[in-house]
């Protein structure tokens, strides 16, 4: 049995069972629980409930230190962008700390972070900035795209005993979905095929899954099969379903909201061309952002970002294109 | 009676021993820094024991510290057994950390040294989290971070100062103020003379002390560490010391001038508590070479201890990277 939850209350369903499960979950940061009727402070209390300052280095190193004793902190920082004033925290310290000791102590920390509030945010809250983080050893990086993802892949985020990075996209907030009834857990590091197909494998991260999804049912009436593969997770990376896929297909498009340069869909084709060489028939196609900060103004924002008829012009290029021999 | 000046015995003893220790130790790092066995980047504490010595005396097993890139002092003060950690400087797989942290990042967890960190001020607000770890378990440890002064002009320090008083932390914030931000002298990086007043506005109690005298350290610190047990914090003290050594082994410090060695000679933390010692009548003539001769046969058996051991087998990398 199911029952239907908008992104974001799957989100919080999965701390508020976990803070309900595991009395060492903590939740913290800027704007929560500022008023006596907040539902979680209510529920839990001011001890594990708690505001800050606008101090993300302080906020996410504390958090730090309170995992080295037993405590699984959650953080919220609303905006990805935010945790960038706390990247020695993010990047040095926590994921730096379990391997530099040797594995003495551990880091069971989530960094809740919005992402690519691509509607009118402009150059400072709309990136999709996942890819920074993907290649930091020790450091787990999720970017659900559906409600019961949002849910199980939380469940799995707190539950983990390294830090994750759970990545929301704004834009799908609201969008209803689908939720497992009961305890829900969706394993970091295992996609998802989303849709199965034999002529194209289309890789789409976040909220472009969605968007990849109606581009595979506009090629299918054009008589494409396209398979769609969400990956869940950049951080560890399931590159055997991709690459499992692109046996099938011989042909690929990552999708993914980033700047192109140092993005995860480079990275994701770094690793087709690397070890999924022999599949391919023809060069990987990449729809990613322009290489560009996103500006203000809406025509201007869609100019940059990847979209349906770019994902569907994609996937007709890569089966146009000359086989490359076998 | 066991006490002289106020001083006991026992604790006088207990203080040089700990300095001594950590001043043999150490001067056999640089040694073996120069002889390319100990392989990598190394910052010395030489002329800072008495901060060390000083507040982990009054601290428990289950108190934390955390350090920096200077952090070989703490370490040892706070228990850490010398022959892992020297085996740990020098690579090796039974060191502390099995060889992957190295000298900025010892962890002993064992001992309560949760950590070094080698970026300055990264390490403040760890100490608040395991500060609000403790308070949350309803127990009565503190929690104590040692920074230089130059973590001081970090943003993370204000952040982290506000919020421990914010939060009433059981946090005791120890800067060791040196008097240069690693090749800055402090007039160069900030018009605030001392740290202690930083924070003033944040309304925490602090003290600045004289840093080379490692009774004043303790007696400031063991106050403020009693506070911290009964439920009060967070504490800064402030320790006005001087950093002997260059700020890595190999610093060529053309930033300063060398002290006279008679200049040294009265600031040496060690030199002056056995002068105390000997004046208050609880330190016997010959004892203080006896102590430096203890320290010296316990660090070459460390050294021995390092040298016999392996390094680290590759494996190692991919069980460490994530905890499971």
């Amino acid at each position: 049995m199911a029952h239907e939850l908008p992104y974001i209350a799957a989100i919080e369903e999965a701390i508020r069972e976990e803070m309900e499960r595991d009395e060492t979950v903590l939740y913290f940061g800027q704007n929560i629980a500022t008023t006596e009727n907040d539902p979680f402070l209510q529920a839990f209390g001011g001890n594990r409930v708690r505001v800050t300052p606008i101090s993300e280095t302080a906020e996410i190193g504390m958090a730090v230190g309170a995992a080295f004793a037993g405590y699984r902190p959650v953080v919220e920082l609303y905006m990805a962008e935010f945790m960038l004033v706390a990247m020695d925290q993010v990047v040095n310290e926590a994921p730096r700390f379990h391997y530099m000791s040797g594995g003495q102590v551990k880091v069971p920390i989530v960094l809740k972070a919005g992402y690519g509030f691509t509607a009118g945010w402009a150059g400072q809250h709309t990136g999709s900035i996942y890819g920074m983080f993907m290649g930091v050893p020790g450091l787990k990086v999720a970017v659900p795209a559906t409600a019961a993802d949002a849910k199980g892949l939380m469940t799995a985020a707190i539950r983990d005993d390294n830090p994750v990075v759970f990545f929301h996209h704004y834009l799908l907030t609201l969008e209803h979905g689908d939720v497992p009834d009961g305890e829900y857990v969706v394993p970091l590091g295992e996609a998802a095929v989303r849709r199965e197909g034999t002529d194209v494998t289309i890789v789409a991260i976040g909220y472009l899954v969605g968007t990849a999804l109606a581009a595979a049912e506009q090629l299918a009436a054009e008589g494409i099969s396209a398979e769609v593969i969400d990956p869940r997770t950049l951080a560890p990376l399931d590159t055997a379903t991709i690459l499992t896929s692109l046996e099938k297909t011989g042909r690929l498009v990552v999708v993914d909201q980033s700047t192109r340069h140092g993005s995860a869909a480079a990275v994701i084709a770094a690793e087709a061309a690397s070890e999924g060489f022999a599949s391919l028939r023809a060069p990987v196609s990449l729809v990613t952002a322009l290489d560009a900060t996103i500006a203000y103004s809406k025509p201007m924002e869609e100019y940059v970002l990847p979209d349906e008829a770019k994902i569907v012009a994609a996937a007709k290029q890569v089966l146009g294109s000359s086989p490359v021999a076998a | 009676m066991d006490t002289a000046g106020g001083l006991e015995s026992r604790t006088g003893l207990e203080l040089l021993r700990t300095m001594w220790r950590i001043r043999v130790f150490e001067e056999r790092v640089g040694e073996l820094t120069r002889a390319n066995e100990v392989y990598g980047l190394v910052h010395l504490s030489i002329g800072q024991e008495a901060v060390a010595a000083g507040v982990c005396l009054e601290l428990r097993p289950d108190d934390v510290v955390y350090s920096g890139h200077r952090a070989h002092g703490h370490a040892i003060a706070k228990g850490a057994p010398l022959g892992p950690t020297m085996a740990e400087l020098m690579g090796r797989v039974d060191g502390l950390c099995h060889g992957l942290g190295g000298s900025m990042h010892l962890v002993d967890a064992e001992h309560g040294m949760l950590g070094a960190t080698g970026v300055v001020g990264g390490n403040v607000p760890l100490a608040l989290g395991s500060a609000l770890a403790g308070r949350l378990q309803g127990h009565d440890s503190v929690a104590v971070v040692f920074f230089g002064d130059g973590a001081v002009q970090a943003g993370i320090f204000v952040e982290s100062v506000n919020l421990a008083t914010l939060w009433q932390l059981p946090v005791i914030l120890v800067c060791e103020n040196n008097g240069f931000a690693e090749f800055t002298p402090r007039s160069a990086h900030t018009n605030v003379e001392r740290v202690s007043d930083v924070v003033a506005p944040y309304g925490l109690e602090r003290e600045t002390v004289d840093g080379n005298d490692v009774v004043a350290v303790r007696s400031a610190f063991a106050r403020f560490c009693a506070a911290a047990r009964s439920g009060e914090g967070p504490f800064l003290l402030e320790c006005l010391t001087h950093r002997l050594r260059g700020h890595y082994e190999g610093d060529p410090q053309r930033y300063r001038d060398a002290l006279a060695a008679d200049e040294w000679q009265e600031l040496d933390p060690i030199l002056r508590l056995q002068r105390r010692g000997i004046a208050e009548g609880w330190l016997g003539e010959d004892a203080p070479a006896r102590l430096e001769q203890a320290a010296r046969e316990e660090v070459d058996e460390a050294v021995r201890f390092a040298r016999a051991s392996a390094f680290p087998p590759a494996t190692l990398t991919a069980d460490f990277v994530y905890a499971s």
